[in-house]
Parts: structure tokens; sequence; C-alpha cells
């Protein structure tokens, strides 16, 4: 309790002086915790444009500051803190792991606004933010259903959470729907970001006879491992990773989180933060979609873009029934389209994936 | 020409001055990294280790020191005793791992129960979760004379997986919408290892480091075993002379370090960390045994040598985020100084002359 008062209070005092600095110079100051380096090409690298497009935005009237590679736990809590010590007005963590620590920081300094990516804890100065990636799954399920000649596809996962099992499911019912042969096969990295394991990965899957490999992981291992294996397909992973198109890379789910990022510190200039919870996809432009490469077939390609454009404008969603879960039972009537409440706390396949969950 | 020559005997005094040579080494050829990235090496420095001891907001970075620096002193003490004996856990991330995930799994098997009883048995388990995983090494070694160092470094990988399994499904917070991770600690009074003054940084486990530092130096100084040990590392030969019974002392020293690496663990789940998750550990089992070979495998040299690791670490996160230094320079900086030490460490037993060589 004292601790917590000793940093209110020096908060308070650094308010007052950070809000007499503001006045004088109007500058806001906005602080980014990330979890891998910014040089990832994928996760972290994304949020780190998100960062460079506040700055872009505001120019002078802004002043951002990162710490990467932060490990979740204690030390996100120390890096917060002292964001928050050093004058930080907004500070985004980029991490689901960041999730406790931010509530612990965000309880200590009521002044200043908190935005946790991917959580389900809010406060009245923390708000959660994510982007419905399994949109863009859909779009890659149908292309990799397509363009697979072995209907085999490989998947990397990261860890078996709910975002995950869900890109999976999606992926799955849209290749399934364009190809009633395909297969997936799964294999569990239980890492985010290591560039070895994901080669590992990558190589096991194509192996095993896919030709067309999916990724959950943040590197451009699995892409350089395709390369070397020529005719397989995949697809960059939260950045565009174009380097590797036309092949083996034909297209990718990129996050953009710069909208959303000018926006929220918009709203703290302005006085109108309050605490939200925000999921966005294709429409609102959180989830984008890199260029589909040559390497596609143009009607593949066209019939791609179709489900892009019914996704985005709200006319398709992705889990609408009929669907089934993997043990049989019902999971969505005809017509029915799976609430948000669902999606986020998905721990089930679809019917038709073999393999189990791990536990 | 300049050539190396030989000690007759080990230089005691260079011995402890590697340290120091190494930090200020790695002070000047750091300040040049950083002004070669462009920023002023004098403040980045002193962002590094000046601000978190002495700067505006010291009075939060101080008690972060010994959060920090509490596990990475505690593992390095058990470390030091094998390294001392020729005996190499390299795995104490494993340990630490399973201390966790033990002491972790007795306290929410209470929940949620109220007893002040819950925290000294999460203490035990922790400690025996960590010991246990020690033993499978130890006894492999004694057993069938494998070698500890490649069976006690696998075991981390497999406690890993381990703890993934737990984080994803047994101790899974039922309460948590299906997302991985263990219930909080800190929400559970009778779990929670909490400051003992709140402000202060000072939780169980830095007092159980510290009873650690004085507990290895009087084992060392006084005590039978310890002479066994550091007569074993220096001369195994004597050592067995002298009727030391090597395999008493591998169990010793694999199982005290084990044992060790578990209670941080268990200290850090119950305390700082919170709660089991995927990636709950952040490698303090193989920083500490950087810190270990700092403080020359002495008890007080290893509690300095964790204070100086662990300032590296929160001044490196402070001038991250106020000079904009990337990650992968700090990691620069704090790799400069095992190699700083090392380089240093071959004057203990060498000495540099210039001159001709004579001809015998």
């Amino acid at each position: 309790m004292k601790l917590s008062t000793l940093l209110a209070s020096a908060a308070l005092a650094l308010g007052l002086a950070g809000g007499a600095y503001a006045d004088a110079h109007g500058k806001t100051k906005v602080g980014f915790v990330f979890v891998g380096p910014v040089g990832d090409g994928g996760w972290t690298y994304e949020h780190n444009q998100g960062r460079l497009a506040v700055e872009a935005e505001f120019g002078d009237k802004v002043e951002t500051v990162f710490v990467e590679s932060v490990a979740e736990g204690p030390d996100s809590e120390r890096v917060m803190t002292q964001m928050a010590l050093d004058g930080a007005d907004l500070i985004f963590t980029t991490s689901f792991g960041y999730m406790d620590p931010t509530i612990n920081v965000a309880a200590k300094f009521p002044d200043v606004k908190f935005e946790h990516a991917t959580g389900y804890k809010r406060a009245d100065n923390v708000s959660t933010y994510s982007a419905r990636f399994y949109e863009g799954r859909a779009i890659q399920g149908h292309i990799a259903g397509k363009m697979t000649k072995s209907n085999i596809i490989g998947y990397i996962g990261s860890f078996p959470i709910p975002e995950v099992i869900r890109g999976i499911n999606s992926a799955y019912i849209h290749a399934k729907k364009v190809n009633p042969d395909v297969e997936f096969k799964i294999v569990w990295a239980y890492t985010w970001f290591d560039p070895a394991k994901e080669a590992d990965a990558a190589k096991v899957l194509i192996e095993q006879g896919a030709d067309v490999v999916l990724q959950h992981t943040d590197s451009t291992a699995p892409q350089a491992a395709a390369q070397e294996a020529g005719n397989v397909i995949t697809f960059g992973q939260a950045s565009d990773m174009a380097q590797y198109a036309p092949m083996p890379r034909v297209s990718s789910i990129i996050d953009d989180w710069a909208p959303y990022y000018i926006a929220r510190t918009k709203a703290v200039m302005d006085g109108t933060w309050t605490s939200t919870d925000t999921w966005d996809g294709i429409g609102p432009g959180m989830v984008g979609i890199g260029e589909i490469s040559d390497a596609v077939p143009a009607d593949v390609k066209e019939e791609a873009l179709a489900l892009k454009a019914s996704i985005a404008d709200g006319s398709y969603h992705p889990f609408t029934g009929p669907l089934k879960k993997q043990d049989g039972s019902d999971f969505l009537a005809e017509g029915e389209t799976a609430d948000d409440g669902t999606l986020a706390g998905m721990n089930f396949y679809v019917e038709g994936i073999t393999g189990d969950i791990p536990n | 020409m300049i050539r190396l020559e030989k000690r007759p005997q080990a230089s005691q005094a260079f011995s402890w001055a590697a340290p120091l040579l190494a930090v200020i080494a790695t002070m000047f050829f750091g300040g040049l990294l950083f002004a070669v990235l462009g920023k002023d090496p004098i403040t980045s420095i002193m962002t590094i280790f000046w601000e978190p001891l002495f700067g505006d907001f010291a009075f939060y970075y101080r008690p972060q020191l010994l959060i920090k620096g509490a596990p990475l002193v505690l593992i390095a003490i058990g470390l030091s005793l094998g390294f001392k004996a020729g005996i190499w856990n390299i795995g104490a991330e494993g340990q630490y791992i399973m201390g966790a995930i033990f002491g972790a799994a007795t306290g929410l098997a209470f929940y949620p129960t109220e007893s002040f009883l819950i925290f000294p048995l999460m203490v035990l388990s922790g400690a025996l979760g960590g010991l246990l995983w020690a033993m499978i090494p130890a006894i492999l070694k004694v057993k069938f004379g494998t070698n500890e160092i490649l069976v006690s470094l696998m075991l981390v990988y497999v406690a890993e997986q381990f703890l993934a399994s737990m984080a994803l499904g047994l101790l899974k917070n039922p309460e948590g919408f299906g997302f991985p991770g263990s219930r909080n600690l800190q929400q559970y009074a009778s779990a929670h290892n909490a400051e003992l003054i709140a402000g202060s940084g000072m939780h169980w486990g830095v007092v159980a480091a510290l009873i650690a530092v004085i507990f290895a130096y009087v084992l060392l100084a006084r005590h039978q075993l310890g002479f066994a040990i550091r007569v074993t590392g220096e001369a195994p030969r004597a050592a067995k002379f002298s009727g030391v019974n090597p395999t008493r002392l591998v169990l010793f020293c694999m199982g005290m370090s084990g044992l060790l690496a578990g209670l941080a663990g268990m200290f850090e789940v119950a305390g700082p960390a919170g709660q089991i998750t995927i990636d709950f550990n952040v490698g303090y089992g193989f920083t500490a045994i950087i810190v270990a070979f700092l403080g020359r495998l002495h008890p007080i040299g290893i509690l300095l040598a964790g204070c100086l690791m662990a300032l590296t670490y929160i001044g490196g996160d402070i001038a991250q985020s106020q000079l904009g230094l990337p990650a992968a320079a700090i990691q620069v900086f704090q790799g400069m100084l095992l190699f700083y030490l090392l380089a240093f460490d071959l004057f203990t037993n060498y000495r540099l002359r210039v001159g001709r060589t004579e001809v015998a």
C-alpha cells in the first residue's frame, strides 16, 4: 500500500511536472512494450511500424519510447512502471503475457492510460485490443485448398490457445469447402518466435508431404525452409514477408496497428480516451491481406479477393453454419454465425481435423 | 616481444582484481559501442549504472534490484558448490521451473482455503521439486557414469515442455476463458510471497538468498564437507587419499544446487511473477552461471555479482526506453562483462613478459 501511495504521489508530482512540460512543448508521451526484437520481421515489427506511424502522424506533438524483448512477468511490470514514472501518458503493452502486469501497474498510475493487446482484463484506465486474424485465415484456407496437389496442408501452431485454434479452424473450414480431400497436419512449436524450431517444424511438415505450410509463428524461417524444398507455398504471418514473394510466399496476413494507435493517441491528446474493447478485422483495416502473388492462378486469386470483400463488408462470416465440432456434436446450425464469446474462448477443433489439441 | 609466462602460483590478487578490471573494461568498450551507435557514451553508462541506484526514481529501482538479484544469487550459490568440486550442473533453469511448478501446484491445490500453513508447505515442495529434478542427472552420473552437463541441460528442455503443459492443462486458471496460465497467486493471500515491508522489495526469496550466502560461506570455510568440495576441485587425487566419497559429493552438490534453484523458482512464482505461464522462465538459471563465475565461486563475490547483473538488466531497460538503445546493444554489453572477465582471468595464472626468450 505504501509503495502504491509513494508511486502515485511520485506520478502525481511527475504528472504535474509532465503536464507543465506538455503545456510548454505540447508533447504527448507514448510508450510501447515489445515482447520480441523490433527486427523480428513479424509481430513486434508490425507493432513498431504502428509506433512509427504515430510519430509520423503527430510529429513534434508526440514523443514515443519503447523497450524491446521484454520478458513477460516481473520484468514487464518494471518496464511499464519505469515508463509511467518517466511521464508516459499512454502505454501500449503488446503481448498476451503482459496482461496481469498491465493491470497491476495501471492500478498504481490511475492517470496513465494503458492499452493491452490480445488480453481480456480491463480497468478504467486499461483498454484491450486485438485483431480478427481468423478472417485472414479463411482466405489462406481457400487459396491453400485450391493450390495443394498432395492434399496435405501443414500448419505450424505456436501454442494451443483459443486464438491459434480459431485460426486453424477457420483455415480448415475454407480449405475443405473448396477441396473435400484436404487433410491438415498440425505441429506445435510452443514458441511465438524461434527461427530454428520453426524451420524444423516446416521441414517435418514438408517431409510428411505437405505442399502448403501455414504458420502462426512470427519468423520467416518456415518461408526459407519452403523455398529450399521448392514447390511448397507459404503465407506471410503478422508481416508481409514480401522478400519471399512470389514463391513460396503467395500472400500474407498483415497486422496493421497504425490506424488504431493513431486513433488512441489522438483520443489521449483530445482528452476523449475511454476504456474500450476493440476487436477489428479486415473491414476496419486492422487485418490486411498481402498482395496475392502470380504463383496463384488468376481465378483462384479472384475468388480469394471476392471472399475478402464479403468478409470486409460483413456479408459473410468465416464461422457460418452448418458446422460440427470434431467430436461430431453440433456447433452451428445452418446459417448461424459464431458469436464473439464463443470465438474468444474457442478450445475445440471443427469436424474433420484429426489429432487432439494438446493439454 | 610479448609473451605469456605461467606463474609459479596462481595470483590471489589478480583473481580478485579480474572482476573489477572486467567491469572497467566493459564500461569503456561498452561506452565505445554506444558512441558508435550515436549515443552519448557517458550518459549511456550513467543511465545503466547510476540511474537505478541514485536517479530520480531510485526509490522504485532499488527494491527492484533485490527482486531481480535474489533468484540469481540463490541459484548461483548452489551452482558454485558443485562448480568448485568440478561437478557441472548446467540445468538450473530446469530445476527452477520444476520448483515453481511444485510450489504453485501445492498452493493451488488448497485454493481457496486460507491457512498460514500453506506458504511453508509451498516452500518445502518447491525445494523438493528442484531437488528431484537435479537428482536425475546426479543419480545417472553416480550409477552409470553419464555426463551431468548433458543430462542436466537436456532436462531444461523437458522441464520447459512440462511447464507449457501445466500452463495449458492441469494448472490452467478455470476462470481464465480458456487462455493459458494459472491463477494469480498474488491474489491468493495464503500463497502470496508478498513483500515483508511494502515497497522494500524484500520478499522471502531475498531472505533465502541472504541465508544461502551465509550458509555457503560457513560450509566452505568451516565444515568438513566444504573442505571435501574444495579439495576435490583443486586436487582430485589428493581428495581420494583424504577419504572423500565422490558419490556422496555428487549427490550433495547436485541436490543442493537443485534445491536452491527450486526455491528460487517457487519464490518467484508466488511473488513477483504470480502465475505459472508458458514463458515463466526468463533464463535466471543460465545467467546464474555467469553470476557464479563473476563472483569467483565465492559466496560474498556471488552476492556482489548478482547485484551487478541485476543492475545491468534494470539499467539496460532504462537505457532502452530513455535513450533508445536497442536491446541487442545491452545484451552485447552484458556479454562483454563475461568476455573481459575470462580475458583478465588469464592473468591469474599467467603474466605478461616483455623481452626476448632466454635460451636455457
